[in-house]
């Protein structure tokens, strides 16, 4: 795995997106962005080259699950792993993202552990 | 006006007499609907004004019962939302203030043993020491050292447990989020009644139609954040941690 990868966060809320970016530069990956939601961020992954995308559920304008379904849509996005750190629990969600074409999929509250782990899985299968 | 319309009809009726006297019957009927017109008049408008009545008594009874259901399961659940977002920040500030607690005696700890050891460097570089002081400042320097690395290893983990302690924040903002469109649907039920009660009823906006695609939408998005507990969210199949996740995501095949 790179650790020189170019990650992206997607959350609405400024506290988590440090929070994952801290966790992500404990990991070791320091080369990462922010975007406040998945309007914001579908343009700047496809301006962007990305390697890794990492989005909330609930958000404005364009919800997570959308932002993902966007990009698996788009042909130069579509092998981009996305991975969901979300407070959806209910299982219908979770089979949604999964049928969308999530990589991973972490509830919140999380820890550091699981975002290791769950990233560890994501790049390990893709290798 | 009442007057030139009285005599307007006693002018009518005595052609009427005439006419029904002189056996013209075509001349009398139509006399006679001249002077009904004005009666039609008045009991269309009190048809129109019944009909919008009865409309707005329909309406209302509609926001009544929205505003039955908002104050039978919304704001009950609505205060245990705010109930959980208590217990929420009141965890995450122990568990903050927990990490604090141990972490200030720790980085009290290395600096008063740093300060102790600087001034005894100061003291062996100016060849202020016997070579007894000097073996005791070796091995207490030996000690220091060998504690250190497992000191900040620990304060690093406390800095990192007061980092994710802070994850209450988008968890809590996403409830009080909920509530608020919640405290949102009930002023605009509220001022809707007010203005019925009030009269001024053409102003109204057109009725409500059955759920669009959008509105379901929109239901749905109410819904959005995290699960409370005590509250409609228990309705849901939900799961009960990541471990429960991992499960439901390989039997998918993941």
């Amino acid at each position: 795995m790179d650790k020189n990868m170019k990650i992206l966060v997607v959350d609405d809320f400024s506290t988590m997106r440090r929070i994952v970016k801290n966790l992500l530069r404990e990991l070791g990956f320091t080369n990462t962005a922010e975007a406040d939601d998945g309007s914001t961020a579908l343009p700047m992954l496809k301006n962007g080259n990305y390697d890794f995308v990492v989005t909330d559920w609930n958000m404005p304008n364009m919800e997570g699950i959308e932002l993902l379904r966007n990009i698996r849509a788009d042909p130069s996005l579509a092998k981009l792993p996305v991975l969901m750190v979300t407070a959806e629990a209910k299982r219908e969600q979770i089979i949604e993202a999964a049928e969308a074409g999530v990589n991973g999929y972490i509830v919140k509250p999380f820890t550091a552990e699981t975002l290791r782990e769950k990233i560890d899985k994501i790049f390990a299968r893709l290798e | 006006m009442d007057n030139q319309d009285n005599t307007l009809r006693l002018q009518l009726a005595r052609q009427l007499v005439e006419h029904l006297e002189a056996g013209d019957d075509e001349q009398a009927n139509l006399v006679l609907s001249q002077l009904s017109v004005k009666f039609e008049r008045e009991l269309f408008e009190e048809i129109g004004k019944l009909t919008r009545d009865l409309h707005d008594a329909l309406k209302s009874s509609r926001n009544d019962s929205r505003l039955t259901e908002i104050t039978r399961d919304e704001i009950p659940d609505a205060k245990e939302r705010l109930n959980y977002v208590i217990t929420m920040t009141e965890q995450a500030t122990n568990r903050t203030l927990n990490a604090v607690d141990e972490g200030l005696p720790l980085a009290e700890e290395l600096q008063s043993r740093v300060s102790v050891l600087q001034d005894d460097w100061m003291r062996l570089r100016k060849r202020e020491m016997t070579l007894e002081q000097f073996r005791t400042y070796a091995r207490e320097l030996e000690s220091f050292l060998a504690s250190t690395g497992a000191q900040t290893e620990r304060l690093r983990q406390l800095m990192s447990e007061i980092m994710m302690a802070q994850d209450f924040q988008d968890l809590t903002g996403q409830i009080i989020g909920r509530v608020i469109r919640v405290v949102q649907d009930v002023e605009t039920h509220l001022v809707d009644l007010l203005r019925l009660s009030s009269g001024r009823l053409e102003v109204q906006s057109p009725p409500a139609e059955p759920p669009t695609p959008d509105q379901d939408a929109a239901a749905k998005l109410m819904q959005r954040g995290p699960a409370v507990p005590n509250t409609k969210d228990s309705q849901n199949d939900i799961v009960s941690g990541q471990d429960d996740v991992d499960d439901l995501l390989s039997s998918l095949g993941f």
